[in-house]
């Protein structure tokens, strides 16, 4: 580097830098590189006290934590079966729900509406996540739960045959209504990852189809959605991500009830819904319980994210991280996760 | 494989010897069209064709007349308009937002853009294969070919010979028969592109649209194409972008060429390379520009 | 000449499902816009009556089971302070590391490892945020406090800083490269380059990121429960409990009275307006910047 570069007039120190000025870069790298290593210390960090917390509950129970079916706080019996069970039935209610019609309004906008309409809609889309979760769980209690309930009376007694679907008495706060703002709050995200995966469709594949004479849709069905399947999937299963770990709007439409529910429309509870109720005025191995609770939730949301965004790098085909995915991805829903 | 180009040679010793002006766009000489009534080939017509993106008008007035089975070349430098001339034929130029096209063009006296026609018929009749080759990158060499099949409501028990059949007549059978369930992105470039080709003849389409449908590819495979372009013509009539004359020489028998949009000269091929009427033309296949 | 009876149509099946799609996709993305307008629609319709009533934005909540609910002043006030606080350590940190990314690490293996890293933030639950301040900063009483305000603003700086990285990232790599090579190339340091050269090239892209992550910081309610949990009166000590909107809301959704319930509705109405503005806001800069 300063080795031996002798200029013109022999005097090599006018081509060092002197170490004082070397010093802002020095301390610019290293404070950057610090700051980043940081971020991986934080989530390491984390993790160990989280584990450390919940070491009490694991102790007791063990793995039978997790599957047993008996959340009883005053008994202090802590089996986090029904809280799984439901995060998990909430999140497919919203996969079920929100992806057909999130891809649905991909397509359409992409794809088959006026190019004038297509910066306004995305817009509009997006502006669903910009909503925070408080204020749709606002919106489902006094709102959504009440005015649906005639409804899920009336589904609930005509397929009242279908095992778990039907056949109960709907309450006012259910698993249903917690999956059906769940899919609202995951669409803005599924919507916008599809959107952008299928701008990324080349034009080559659909000519090829619309020059075999292939109507509109037939296009669409032949070289725009298998194309983007990966992609899609992986939008998917980041929503997916989202509704698992959502705390609030779910906690106050849930129902809050500590075992299974016996059909769709019964009371539920979920890992993230029974931090937020209980934390406040647990003690002992109940507070170790909630923890243990979180510890399951991190686990589960971890390996759902990892998973999608694997899938949405093999489909996306280079845009992770460009664009609007980046901002889109980056931002998210103004929902809690 | 290529036939002894007989018949093409006929027909343009009885046009000279029926002493047919060598004017652009006119009707094919008499023989020919006797020799195609019997094979029920399908003419294509284009009259005052304009065609516009957005503000630029891309085309004016042209007005060619393609003859049933018979392969025409389009040439002329970049921008001359040739590609878009060929996509007004099947309404491809539609896709575009913002363009537009005036004018006839007829297949076999029938016009393409009567509203009450479907586009998607039209495209059934008129096939395309572009420039770069563009198999489904999802589906395997079998469902390529059968894509069009299958729009079309082919039942699945006629596709195994309907695809059989195709990929014969595009020389490409031997090579894939066995792996037909393999991607078709995993072909070789000019295998992609007889796939894309088997893919359009497996309709049976009337006409051919080709926009420069070798350019993309290697000199070996080049000239695979071009035989299977000499067979082709049996069953279809061809409409080929070139910017390759010696191509337009070896497949073509009449020759079109345009420059900025207009048709410049419409002849034999023969007769566009050795003596043509108009002195741009003659420039530009001499390779004085473009 | 019409023979056109003389063109094969395609099949009537065909064009019905063709026709049939393309009206269930449009119906589609009309559903997926029902909820915000019904959501708009009843934020302005029982929010506004909270907005009109005397005190609403210039009182505090009493608190108190009977009487006056009070306004929610505190509430306001507390949401700014608390995410002010939290955009401040969010904004430098998260532009830092994302500097680092683009500057330094590039494509290490541990740059990419942070990068990675980061994209699991993204995807943490919020409320585990929460849950890991206070096993670090309540638990422990540090500062001399149980819940902290400031507490709450370390909840959020977790929550933003992987929404500031993503998105400072995505702009810093817009930056030509092309333009620092020239800086380079005059001779000025690294440090000038950044500062004088990329930092300015891509500050409206940055103020658009750190707009959607202050958007986001200011509706959540979860890492604020167990960090900050809340008061009633107005207070600007960062070290004690503080009032916030989404944890006003939370609380006052479960009330008996239907007065209060108007507070939350108003309280609502207000957290959205100002999100909805930052998100505007950001969107405004964004395409009104040369790179965008």
């Amino acid at each position: 580097m300063e080795a031996s570069a002798t200029t013109v007039t022999g005097d090599r120190s006018v081509l060092e830098r002197s170490p004082v000025g070397r010093l802002p870069d020095r301390v610019l790298k290293w404070g950057l590189s610090g700051l980043a290593a940081l971020i991986l210390i934080l989530i390491v960090y984390f993790f160990i006290r989280l584990v450390g917390q919940s070491g009490h509950v694991f102790s007791t129970y063990g793995l039978n934590f997790v599957f047993g079916n008996d959340w009883d706080v005053s008994h202090n019996i802590f089996h986090g079966g029904a809280l799984l069970f439901g995060t998990i039935v909430t999140s497919i209610i919203a996969l079920i729900i929100g992806v057909p019609v999130a891809v649905a309004s991909a397509v359409f906008i992409n794809e088959l509406c006026p190019r004038r309409m297509r910066g306004p809609l995305s817009i509009l889309v997006d502006l669903l996540a910009a909503v925070p979760s408080v204020v749709y769980g606002l919106w489902g209690v006094f709102v959504l739960a009440p005015k649906l309930l005639p409804a899920e009376k009336w589904f609930a007694s005509t397929f009242s045959f279908i095992p778990w679907i039907g056949g109960g008495i709907p309450q006012l706060y259910n698993y249903f209504i917690a999956g059906l703002i769940l899919a609202i709050m995951i669409l803005p995200i599924v919507s916008a990852i599809s959107r952008e995966v299928i701008a990324t469709v080349p034009a080559e594949h659909k000519e090829a189809a619309l020059a075999l004479g292939a109507t509109r849709w037939e296009m669409i069905r032949m070289a725009v959605l298998p194309y983007s399947r990966p992609g899609i999937t992986g939008g998917a299963m980041l929503g997916m991500g989202r509704a698992i770990g959502e705390t609030i709007a779910v906690v106050l439409v849930i129902g809050s009830a500590s075992k299974i529910g016996s059909h769709l429309f019964s009371q539920g509870y979920t890992l993230a819904a029974v931090i937020a109720n209980e934390f406040g005025e647990a003690t002992g191995i109940h507070t170790s319980a909630l923890f243990a609770a979180g510890l399951v939730l991190f686990v589960l949301t971890l390996i759902v994210n990892m998973i999608a965004r694997w899938f949405i790098s093999r489909g996306s085909h280079g845009t992770r991280g460009t664009g609007a995915t980046g901002m889109t991805i980056a931002s998210g829903p103004a929902s809690e996760t | 494989m290529i036939p002894p180009d007989t018949t093409s040679k006929e027909q343009s010793d009885m046009s000279t010897a029926g002493g047919l002006p060598s004017e652009p766009p006119q009707a094919p000489p008499q023989a020919s069209k006797a020799a195609s009534a019997e094979k029920t080939g399908h003419a294509v017509k284009l009259k005052n064709l304009n065609a516009y993106y957005g503000g630029q008008h891309a085309i004016k007035s042209v007005t060619i007349d393609f003859p049933p089975n018979e392969v025409t070349a389009l040439i002329g430098p970049s921008g001359s308009g040739k590609s878009t001339v060929v996509r007004c034929i099947n309404r491809m130029h539609e896709e575009i937002p913002g363009a537009r096209a005036e004018g006839s063009v007829t297949l076999d006296e029938l016009d393409i853009y009567d509203p009450n026609v479907d586009v998607t018929a039209v495209r059934r009749l008129i096939g395309m294969v572009f420039q770069k080759p563009n198999p489904f990158p999802t589906m395997s060499i079998f469902d390529n070919v059968a894509a069009g099949l299958r729009l079309t409501g082919t039942k699945s028990s006629d596709l195994k010979e309907l695809v059989h059949r195709s990929l014969v007549s595009v020389g490409l059978w031997d090579e894939v028969k066995d792996r037909l369930n393999e991607p078709g992105i995993g072909l070789s470039g000019g295998q992609q592109q007889r796939l894309c080709i088997a893919r359009t003849v497996a309709i049976e389409p009337e006409v051919i649209l080709m926009d420069e449908p070798a350019s993309a590819l290697d000199p070996i495979s080049t000239l695979k194409i071009e035989e299977l372009v000499d067979e082709l013509k049996e069953r279809y009539t061809i409409v080929i972008v070139t910017h390759n004359m010696q191509q337009a020489a070896r497949v073509a028998n009449s020759t079109v060429f345009m420059l900025e949009g207009e048709v410049i000269e419409h002849d034999e091929t023969n007769k566009i390379f050795t003596n043509p009427n108009d002195e741009r033309t003659e420039r530009y296949v001499t390779g004085k520009f473009g | 000449m019409s023979a056109t009876n003389a063109f094969p149509q395609i099949s009537a099946r065909r064009r019905r499902t063709d026709k049939v799609m393309r009206a269930s996709l449009f119906a589609a993305t009309m559903i997926a816009l029902i909820p915000l307008i019904l959501i708009i629609y009843y934020l302005i319709h029982k929010g506004l009556s909270a907005w009109t009533q005397s005190g609403f934005f210039t009182t505090d909540p009493t608190g108190s089971f009977f009487g006056s609910p009070g306004g929610i002043r505190s509430a306001i006030l507390g949401s700014l302070e608390i995410v002010a606080l939290a955009t401040l350590i969010s904004i430098p940190t998260g532009i830092g590391v994302a500097l680092y990314l683009t500057e330094y690490g590039k494509q290490s293996w541990f740059a990419n490892t942070v990068r990675y890293f980061v994209d699991v933030m993204t995807g943490v639950p919020s409320i585990m945020m929460g849950l890991f301040i206070y096993i670090v900063l309540v638990i422990g009483r540090v500062g001399g406090s149980g819940f902290a305000a400031w507490k709450g603003s370390v909840a959020l700086w977790l929550l933003m800083l992987p929404i500031v990285i993503r998105s400072s990232e995505v702009v810093l790599l817009l930056v030509p490269s092309s333009l620092r090579e020239a800086a380079l190339a005059l001779g000025a340091p690294r440090w000038r380059v950044v500062f004088r050269v990329v930092l300015p090239t891509a500050a409206s892209g940055l103020v658009t990121g750190s707009l959607l992550a202050i958007a986001r910081g200011m509706g959540e309610t979860a890492p604020l429960l167990f960090t900050v949990s809340t008061a009633f009166t107005l207070t600007f000590s960062l070290n004690q409990q503080m009032n916030t909107m989404p944890f006003l809301i939370y609380t006052d959704i479960t009330s008996p009275r239907a007065e209060i319930q108007t507070i939350a509705w108003g309280t609502a109405l207000t957290l959205v307006v100002i999100v909805l503005i930052l998100n505007l806001l950001a969107r405004f800069i964004a395409s009104r910047s040369r790179m965008a």
